[in-house]
């Protein structure tokens, strides 16, 4: 099956500005890595299973206690930029 | 008399119990190293010098009073910079973590620090650990110290060259697909990839999460035991983390392989271009059954998809993983943008070097609506294949041998063109990864250009002891020095 990519669709999906020279290189590559790994189909019969981690556990719970964890200045000290003790962002919704 | 930078770990530790060296000797060796050879290497991406030299003092002082020492005090640890250290920047080798200071220690850290571990630096790699070559590091390469035009492998390339030349007594690094073994390999040192959920992944920065694990770098295996036995074993804030809990790896060592059942991989070593690598994994077949293996043939019929299907997994996984470098909470942020969209757009643009982006372009258009099973879901099967194929051998074999690498150390340059290309450096240590098994590649030779050649050996699930054991056999029987001759150049 022939890979087609529209790339600018999945590089929005993915949230990445792409130059016009990482757009038309990525077309051909993502096509050429993708022809690649579509050999998988090859051998991927119905009655296989698929594993998701190769040492499955299960059902790893603890208790739901509280404990002491980052303080509020600690988990905004990497921010950007800092607001009433908040991450701040540019405008979300457009108005007003 | 050799500097204590090249000693390894456990001889190390003897001088230091023994009064004949002190852990800040140790640690000014290591800087020296550094100073001498870091300018052409590019191991480190930051040394941690006043870090290092206060742990080791402290050390020192317990020395002083007598106290019972781990084997790991008072050694120099360089530490890969995907792994989280606590108020030391911490940057997964990307712009877009140029200025990120971890408000933690990731958990292997953290009990080597609690153990008396000092660390000499952060070492440099592949972009976010996605590379075989550490030219992907959005800061600079990483020069092989046996041929400074060659790369050292990768991702986990800087803590591969640090310990290959004397800049660092050990390290860790990552394994998601080879990113331990294969650099080790380039760099003529032990490198080891640990069962998948042995070492916990608490403060590692995620790459593919169903493929990552934490592996170690050493001068012999007898220091890859003793470093695996201080970071493995059960961690509650992984949960992923196999509930086991922490063993003494170096007990088994000198068990020797006497009827040991050793599985060769014929059609793998079938593959490899190079005349050099068979040669020496011949040779290392043939020592491994004078000291009384048994060697028999091994397949693993599935080899052949499991790149396949690593190049869809690890995508699949890194552009979810990926998704939270928004230029929100850390990192770089994009100036003058108008909205929320736009900011996250621009600044993973801006932030992400070229492979980062194609891996998760490749990822998020495998998991968009309408190709999920048709790539991901059909990879997943394939990795089922592939631990079946692992289990079958481990019926009737203890051990599976390879090459680590179908190449020795590349030239700079010679493969960031092609990503295909770079991506077959991973042909032999992806199945590990995809199974979640053990796997160690140590020295065994030098090629005709004087470069060095892995072996890799493979175990079972949590048969790390096995593997261990195998490998120091034959490193002990081998009894080559594997010294970078840069090393010889140096003054003193």
């Amino acid at each position: 099956m022939p890979v087609e990519i529209d790339v600018d669709h999945v590089a929005r999906l993915a949230r990445l500005a792409l130059s016009d020279e990482e757009r038309e290189r990525f077309a051909q590559q993502l096509v050429q890595i993708l022809e690649h790994a579509e050999r998988v189909r090859e051998v991927a019969a119905e009655d296989v299973p698929p594993t998701s981690q190769p040492v499955p556990l299960r059902n790893v719970l603890r208790d739901d206690s509280p404990r002491p964890s980052l303080t509020q200045d600690e988990a905004l000290a990497g921010a950007p930029e800092v607001e009433e003790g908040r991450f701040k962002v540019p405008r979300i919704i457009e108005g007003e | 008399m050799p500097e204590p930078c090249d000693l390894t770990a456990h001889e190390l530790g003897d001088e230091l119990r023994a009064g004949q060296a002190s852990a800040l000797e140790a640690t000014d060796s290591c800087l020296r190293r550094i100073e001498a050879v870091d300018e052409r290497v590019r191991a480190f991406l930051a040394p941690t010098a006043d870090l290092a030299r206060e742990q080791a003092r402290a050390v020192d002082g317990r020395l002083a009073a007598k106290d019972d020492l781990a084997p790991v005090a008072g050694i120099p640890l360089a530490l890969k910079d995907v792994l989280c250290t606590r108020g030391v920047t911490t940057t997964c080798g990307s712009r877009i973590l140029h200025n990120y200071v971890p408000p933690y220690d990731c958990t292997p850290w953290a009990r080597l620090s609690a153990a008396g571990s000092v660390l000499i630096g952060k070492t440099n790699c592949d972009e976010f650990a996605m590379g075989s070559s550490t030219e992907n590091s959005g800061f600079f390469p990483t020069h092989n110290p046996w041929d400074l035009d060659r790369v050292p492998g990768g991702s986990s390339g800087g803590s591969a060259a640090a310990v290959a030349a004397g800049e660092a007594v050990w390290a860790l690094g990552t394994d998601t697909g080879g990113s331990v073994r294969q650099p080790a390999a380039l760099c003529g040192v032990v490198g080891m990839k640990p069962t998948y959920g042995l070492v916990s992944r608490y403060g590692l920065i995620a790459f593919a999460s169903s493929l990552d694990t934490v592996g170690t770098f050493t001068r012999d295996v007898r220091d890859c035991a003793l470093l695996l036995s201080a970071i493995g074993g059960h961690d509650e804030m992984d949960s992923t983390s196999i509930p086991e809990p922490p063993k003494d790896y170096t007990s088994m060592l000198e068990e020797g392989v006497a009827g040991l059942r050793v599985g060769v991989l014929r059609d793998w070593l079938g593959q490899v271009p190079e005349e050099g690598i068979r040669a020496r994994v011949e040779e290392a077949v043939i020592r491994l059954e004078k000291l009384g293996a048994e060697i028999g043939e091994a397949s693993i019929p599935h080899a052949d998809y499991a790149l396949s299907a690593y190049y869809l997994i690890a995508p699949a996984e890194c552009s979810s993983n990926l998704a939270r470098y928004d230029g929100v909470r850390y990192g770089h942020r994009a100036d003058a943008v108008r909205d929320v969209v736009e900011l996250n757009m621009r600044t993973r643009g801006e932030g992400f070097g070229e492979e980062v982006k194609r891996r998760i372009m490749i990822g998020t258009y495998a998991l968009s609506a309408g190709y999920y099973d048709a790539y991901y879901g059909q990879a997943q099967k394939v990795r089922t294949l592939v631990v079946r194929d692992f289990a079958r051998e481990f019926e009737r074999y203890d051990v599976l041998l390879s090459p680590t690498s179908p190449t020795t150390a590349f030239r700079l340059g010679e493969k960031t063109q092609d990503p295909l290309a770079m991506y077959l450096n991973d042909v032999f240590t992806i199945p590990a990864n995809l199974a979640g098994n053990p796997a160690i590649s140590i020295p065994c030779g030098l090629d005709e250009r004087g470069l060095p050649v892995g072996l890799q050996l493979m175990g079972n699930h949590l048969d790390e002891a096995t593997v261990l054991r195998a490998a120091h056999a034959f490193e002990q029987d081998l009894a080559q020095t594997f010294r970078p001759p840069l090393l010889n150049s140096l003054a003193g």
